[in-house]
């Protein structure tokens, strides 16, 4: 079955403080669809995630996802930021970051004593469910401070999942775990992508871990987006022409890839100035 | 010299404290401000904005003397004072939740600056120095009905916002970026309870005085939150804690020639130090017994 577009780029254009960061994108992902984005450092992929949200100005071009335009269905989507400035020691269990995840945007408050609802019933089951979906029931009464990379990253994601979103979007999830904990983390994306139906846009900084996961990869580069199959968008002269210099894509005998040649990000910076 | 007679024979006690309309009025106020100050500070440490919330204290002063000076009822100064300071703070603060360092050095100025006029003021009313310790270190005594009422107002608003926005700045406090996404008006969130914070410490510190809000604003949710990591069960200890902080603060001090401000605060810190002894032993507790302390399961 043909399934609609879950988020749609046409010709869309992201700027920050009036600087195009890319422009001239066109992206599709379809639900259920598993898409990495790369690019070096400053090529926009959180910018990326953020206009999808409805976060960043993309005129004139367009942005839809699930049908309305950017911003509409953030309900819909579970959105992991990049937790540069996420506070672990904070006092507060995990399970009760997820239950955040799932009515914290919700105003009032739901009173600490009296009657179980049936209402409340149900959400502390979906909170049980999500964290059982990522593996973190075991240790989801504990405080962050009292938990690893890993497994804060999972509490986390159960976060963004608790609500069934029909969109995943995690910008570096990977950050700051171990290889081990790169490819389950990577793995168990790959199951919600596929059980649930979800279309994934999942930021990396290396597409190694990923590749036996991936439907495709969003790569940005130079102010531009190629999307497509690694195996189309991760060669020698797709990323030569994205970058505007000579790279080279080297395959390891374990399948791994090797890019040779990119820019680092202050030159990528000097070639969106058109 | 305090009364031994406090400690031996509760009931009489409390029966001769209750016989006064003062005594009564300030147990309501009192009770009041405990309340609020609980549910506040508790959104206060956990936000890490202790700072600021002593600077918008310490704001009270100047309103005070302030309004002493202008002949106008010094609830009123400390309420136009505390509310300036929480839009100042709340206007500065923009980067101030990323940022960190520059933001406390520009409160910590208005802070100084603050009880630098507080004092001018004063001198320039009269300078009574009676006066000075009342509003630092605050009273129980003279407090009138209409300031009951008035606090019991200032509760209910200050209260009442906070069951509207609890959970989204609960989110927004602890989640910034995902509340945002989520479309949780992060921004207007920060310098609403700023102002909440204002109005909690202005009330509060007509019991306690400027400098010692802390004691009802910070050692009551700084001991819940060191006892348990569950947010709704650490809310309402926060306010038990507060009120037996006031409650026998203000006992004691009825039957002493102490300042209430003196016991509150070291019945405030002894409560702290407890906290944080019983949460050393649990930890110890937990590291001796390998399986852990599997905490009941409960959201709230």
């Amino acid at each position: 079955m043909s399934l609609p577009a879950a988020i749609e780029l046409r010709d869309a254009r992201a700027s920050m403080g009036g600087r195009a960061v890319w422009s001239g994108v066109d992206l599709v992902v379809r639900s259920g669809e598993f898409a990495a984005v790369l690019g070096s450092n400053g090529s926009g992929k959180s910018t990326l995630l953020r206009a999808i949200l409805g976060l960043v100005e993309t005129a004139p071009g367009t942005v839809s996802v699930l049908g309305s335009p950017a911003g509409g269905a953030n309900r819909e989507i579970g959105y992991l930021p990049q937790r540069h400035g996420f506070d672990s020691t904070l006092p507060i269990r995990g399970v009760d970051l997820v239950r955040l995840g799932l009515d914290g945007s919700s105003w009032g408050v739901p009173l600490p004593i009296g009657p179980r609802s049936a209402a409340r019933r149900q959400a502390r089951e979906r909170v049980r469910e999500a964290l059982e979906l990522v593996g973190a029931s075991a240790y989801a009464d504990r405080t962050l401070g009292e938990l690893s990379g890993g497994e804060q990253q999972r509490i986390l994601i159960a976060q963004a999942l608790v609500r069934r979103p029909r969109i995943l979007m995690l910008d570096e999830p990977l950050d700051s775990l171990d290889l081990p904990n790169q490819a389950a983390v990577t793995a168990l994306v790959q199951r919600i992508c596929r059980a649930e139906n979800v279309a994934v846009l999942l930021v990396a900084h290396d597409v190694n871990p990923l590749l036996p996961y991936l439907d495709q990869v969003i790569y940005l580069a130079g102010g531009r987006a190629l999307q497509g199959p690694v195996e189309d968008v991760i060669t020698g002269p797709k990323l030569s022409e994205l970058y505007g210099v000579e790279i080279e894509v080297l395959r390891t005998r374990d399948g791994r890839l090797v890019v040779v040649g990119q820019p680092e990000a202050p030159h990528v910076h000097g070639h969106r100035h058109d | 010299m305090s009364n031994p007679t406090l400690s031996w024979n509760l009931v009489k006690d409390v029966h001769e404290l209750l016989a006064y309309q003062f005594m009564v009025n300030a147990l309501e106020a009192g009770t009041i401000v405990a309340v609020t100050a609980g549910v506040v500070g508790w959104y206060m440490v956990l936000r890490r904005q202790s700072f600021a919330g002593h600077t918008i204290a310490v704001m009270s002063f100047p309103g005070a003397a302030g309004a002493a000076l202008a002949g106008v009822p010094s609830a009123f100064g400390y309420y136009v004072a505390c509310g300036v300071a929480a839009l100042a703070i709340g206007r500065s603060g923009g980067a101030a939740r990323r940022g960190g360092g520059r933001e406390s050095a520009a409160i910590g100025v208005v802070q100084v600056a603050g009880l630098a006029l507080g004092y001018l003021f004063l001198s320039l009313y009269s300078g009574v120095l009676e006066q000075l310790q009342t509003l630092l270190f605050g009273t129980f005594l003279g407090i009138d009905r209409n300031q009951v009422l008035t606090l019991l107002l200032v509760a209910v608003v200050v209260l009442a916002a906070l069951v509207v926005v609890g959970r989204p700045l609960l989110l927004a406090s602890l989640d910034p970026e995902v509340a945002h996404a989520r479309g949780v008006p992060v921004r207007a969130l920060d310098v609403g309870f700023l102002l909440i914070l204002g109005l909690a410490v202005a009330a509060t510190s007509q019991i306690t005085g400027a400098l010692l809000v802390f004691a009802l604003l910070v050692a009551p949710p700084a001991a819940a939150q060191a006892l348990t990591p569950r947010p709704g069960l650490s809310l309402v200890l926060s306010v038990v804690f507060a009120l037996l902080v006031m409650w026998v603060g203000l006992g004691v001090s009825y039957f002493s020639i102490y300042p209430l401000g003196f016991f509150i605060t070291s019945f405030g810190f002894a409560l702290y130090l407890v906290a944080k002894l019983a949460r050393y032993a649990a930890a110890r507790l937990a590291r001796d017994a390998p399986p852990g302390e599997p905490a009941p399961a409960a959201a709230v």
